[in-house]
């Protein structure tokens, strides 16, 4: 109902406000003329608009006959075949955006509120107002020439600076160290071990020349699976669950043991279903452990087992995808350049190899990513800093902390769940409006997706292809609310549909 | 690593009757205003953001000349828009011509504002003067969505909650048939077809159509406010719907409404230089930001001043507008009360001393 209300005052208002035969009219051609009459019949131009909706309407109504008709485009395409060409393009670059938007988002968001009015918290707060201010199109362009043109510069004669070393390393130290707050003895102690860490590992990768050949070798992930180990557990279930513990380290042992296995296997079958299987088989593995360490409460334990080992595994999988590095920047048609700026794909890339597809999307996808991240992180860190406030003050959380339950249990287990109710419904809503919304990062970074497709419309007064992004753009945002209502109501036994 | 500490309650705090009582003290005996006007001004990053923003508001406006019908008001600044004075091409970095000679280098002999501070077009315009022009018609388009959304918004959403049943619930079908139309794609429609007849008119639509979130608040607030006893009160005293409205309902909802306004003039903005970007907003010869970010945003790499000076002032006045909106919904909130200081625990604790 609000459906066909929506598109026909849309289609009214567009079809008087644009006159698709304007530049040919101007013309005295006799090709002009020729092309007026073709388009007019094609695009039904002599009837008047009110009821040509209605003749588009009864195309989009096909639908239910297993008959849709959204009509053609000038250039004569079906317009199905063009949002099938740009949706996936779309939901692509909005889905690793609004992903890795939110989970920064909840980190920072949520460590914030845990330290209200620190160090930290202000930080984050005038953080999150910053770029709430960024125009998305402004932020878009410095990435351009700063992570792009001037990263690929610098690729080409790789040395890192001893000045912006220091700068880095003290920037880190700020960070962790008003992260982790007390008093002045420890701000500086967290401080010194944060600068010397970043300090080294920058020098170190200035030595080995490590962004010419990246990966992270066996040892690398060894040491880094062990302390994924020991940090999924303190927050899983806390250190002193030895059980878990075991398992985890355990995790965290099979994965080096498997790394030269997986890369026999990566080489051989690089594929999604590859990495689908060895997911499940990590699945097992954590329940196998945790049948073979515990006989009561496995359920904690094969969780920390399990997250332990998908992120060691991802590790492997990224050292994977690094080490096609050096053959990426070497093809013809990336040519030393890695860092693109333009497009969704390399064309002239031509090859078989699952990894280098692979890389090749990544690297188109990191900038416009990293845009549309910057622009949404501000909302996210605000709105969870805010909901996690504001369940901290509810009177269940003082009844768990005087009862005795220990800080993490508080905040995982009875603060953290109710705080996602209102955030998952967000995120449905957040999702959907992006896809709508990156028009500008489409365009600035020459994606072929909706926006640009509505843009396109737009501009050459295509009015079927214009009324089918908004047709479905539309239909996302009334199923998106509909569904952010069915989560809540699902995930809050609270609310209860229809009564 | 000590994630989860939990703040430390001092025993003197205890004794005093714990935070309330200091934050309560201080608000005693004043009335409602008093109280948000002193909250508002304890709010210091508020503050300043709003020293910033006037202080913008009156460089950009007394800058440029302005004309209001007949009356002239002659600007500061000695160029002005259609003025092309010659490019400057010495001193320039790399062979680039019209540079900035704005120096805070109080050492050299360039110290200060020099002829053109913010550098030249490519045709040789002042570029001060064009960023002073399009901030000023960003800043009127800012203000007239505010205005229009705003007052849209409140009457809509007052009407809804006021009346409830039938007329909200057309009324809120109506708020639900505006938001599945695509802001930026309608936006660009009627802005492909407004850049004709001026900015004015873009800012209007846009209005037109960015008011919905507000009246959903409104009417929330309504749909509460209506049963509360005070109404009830009014009504039995025999006020009319509009005094019951005017009197009782709205200045309770007064400040809500304030600051989600301020958040639509934040977004305004964006959205305005967003869709000048585009193409589709202000167009040529008119100036906003948004349309110089977008025309000299291939000259970055050769002559970046003029991709800066744009931004530089869209991000000041979304940032200030931003932290005004923050500042005014802690001082409206009755929840929020101010943070007790190290110095506020100190002299409770010495006031209990001196009590005993």
């Amino acid at each position: 109902m609000i459906l066909f209300g929506s598109s026909f005052l849309v289609y009214n208002l567009a079809a008087y406000a644009s006159d698709p035969l304007a530049e040919l009219r101007l013309s005295s051609d006799d090709g002009a003329r020729q092309q007026i009459i073709s388009l007019t019949r094609s695009l039904n131009l002599d009837t008047p608009p009110p009821l040509r909706y209605f003749l588009w309407l009864k195309g989009v109504l096909g639908i239910f006959v297993g008959n849709l008709n959204l009509g053609v485009t000038r250039e004569g395409f079906t317009v199905q075949e063009e949002l099938a060409y740009a949706i996936p393009v779309t939901v692509r670059l909005v889905l690793a955006a609004t992903v890795t938007a939110v989970l920064f988002g909840l980190a920072l968001g949520i460590i914030s509120a845990l330290r209200q009015y620190s160090r930290f918290d202000y930080g984050m707060t005038f953080l999150a107002f910053l770029l709430y201010s960024l125009p998305i199109f402004w932020v878009a362009v410095l990435l351009k020439e700063f992570m792009a043109i001037q990263f690929n510069n610098f690729l080409s004669e790789p040395n890192i600076p001893i000045r912006w070393m220091i700068i880095f390393s003290i920037f880190t130290g700020i960070f962790w160290s008003s992260l982790f707050g007390g008093e002045r003895k420890r701000f500086w102690t967290v401080f010194g071990g944060a600068f010397a860490t970043s300090f080294v590992t920058l020098w170190a990768i200035d030595l080995t020349d490590w962004y010419l050949n990246p990966g992270l070798g066996p040892i690398l992930i060894a040491f880094l699976s062990v302390g994924i180990a020991f940090g999924v557990t303190a927050i899983s279930t806390g250190l002193s669950n030895a059980t878990a513990k075991k398992a985890a380290l355990t995790m965290a042992g099979l994965a080096v043991v498997w790394y030269y296995p997986a890369q026999w296997i990566f080489n051989n079958f690089g594929s999604y279903f590859t990495i689908f299987i060895l997911i499940s088989m990590i699945v097992l593995t954590g329940l196998g452990l945790s049948r073979v360490y515990s006989k009561i409460d496995r359920r904690p334990i094969a969780r920390t087992a399990i997250i332990t080992g998908i992120l060691s595994g991802f590790l492997i999988l990224v050292d994977r995808i690094m080490q096609s590095w050096d053959d990426y920047r070497a093809t013809d048609a990336v040519n030393g350049r890695p860092v693109p700026t333009y497009g969704q794909r390399k064309d002239q890339l031509v090859t078989e190899d699952f990894w280098l597809n692979n890389l090749d999307i990544i690297m188109h996808l990191i900038l416009p990513t990293l845009a549309l991240i910057l622009i949404s992180l501000a909302g996210w860190i605000r709105f969870t800093r805010g909901a996690l406030l504001e369940v901290l003050n509810q009177d269940y959380i003082r009844t768990a902390r005087a009862k005795g339950l220990n800080e993490r249990v508080v905040v995982t287990r009875h603060a953290f769940r109710n705080m996602m109710l209102p955030l998952s419904s967000l995120f449905v809503g957040e999702f959907v409006g992006l896809i709508g919304g990156a028009v500008i990062t489409e365009r600035v970074f020459g994606w072929q997706g909706m926006g640009t497709l509505g843009i396109k419309a737009i501009n050459s007064y295509d009015l079927n292809l214009l009324m089918g992004v908004n047709l479905l753009l539309s239909i996302l945002v009334i199923s998106g609310n509909l569904i952010a209502d069915l989560v809540y109501s699902a995930l809050d036994p609270r609310i209860r549909l229809g009564k | 690593m000590k994630l989860f500490g939990r703040k430390e309650v001092s025993t003197g705090e205890i004794l005093a009757g714990g935070e309330n009582a200091i934050a309560n003290k201080e608000v005693e005996g004043l009335s409602q205003g008093q109280i948000v006007r002193r909250r508002f001004f304890h709010h210091r990053a508020a503050v300043i953001a709003l020293v910033s923003f006037a202080s913008i508001i009156l460089f950009v406006m007394t800058s440029l000349d302005s004309k209001m019908g007949p009356i002239r008001i002659p600007g500061w600044w000695q160029w002005t828009v259609e003025d092309i004075p010659e490019l400057r091409y010495e001193d320039c970095p790399g062979g680039t011509t019209g540079c900035p000679t704005i120096s805070l280098d109080p050492t050299s002999d360039a110290f200060g504002l020099g002829t053109h501070p913010f550098g030249q077009d490519d045709i040789g315009r002042d570029y001060f003067a064009l960023v002073m022009n399009g901030a000023r018609r960003s800043l009127m388009i800012m203000f007239v969505i505010g205005a229009v959304s705003g007052f849209i918004g409140v009457v809509v959403g007052s009407i809804a909650g006021f009346y409830g049943k039938k007329v909200d619930a057309v009324l809120m079908r109506l708020v639900d048939f505006i938001q599945t139309v695509p802001t930026i794609i309608i936006a660009a429609v009627i802005g492909k077809a407004a850049g004709k007849v001026g900015p004015l008119y873009l800012a209007l639509f846009l209005g037109i159509l960015g008011w919905t979130g507000l009246a959903r608040l409104v009417r929330a607030q309504f749909l509460s406010l209506r049963e509360m006893e005070f109404v009830d009160a009014a009504r039995v005293a025999g006020a009319s719907n509009l005094r019951i409205t005017f009197k009782h309902i709205l200045p309770n909802a007064v400040g809500q409404i304030i600051v989600v306004i301020t958040l639509i003039m934040a977004g305004a903005i964006l959205t305005e230089t967003a869709l000048s970007y585009l193409g589709f907003g202000v167009v040529a010869p008119d100036v906003s930001l948004g349309l110089l970010i977008s025309q000299y945003e291939s000259s970055f790499t050769t002559r970046p001043w003029l991709f800066w000076w744009p931004g530089f002032f869209i991000i000041s006045i979304a940032l200030c507008v931003n932290f005004i909106g923050d500042g005014l919904r802690d001082a409206f909130d009755p929840r929020q009360r101010r943070r007790i200081t190290k110095k506020d625990r100190e002299q409770a604790k010495l006031q209990v001393k001196a009590g005993e």
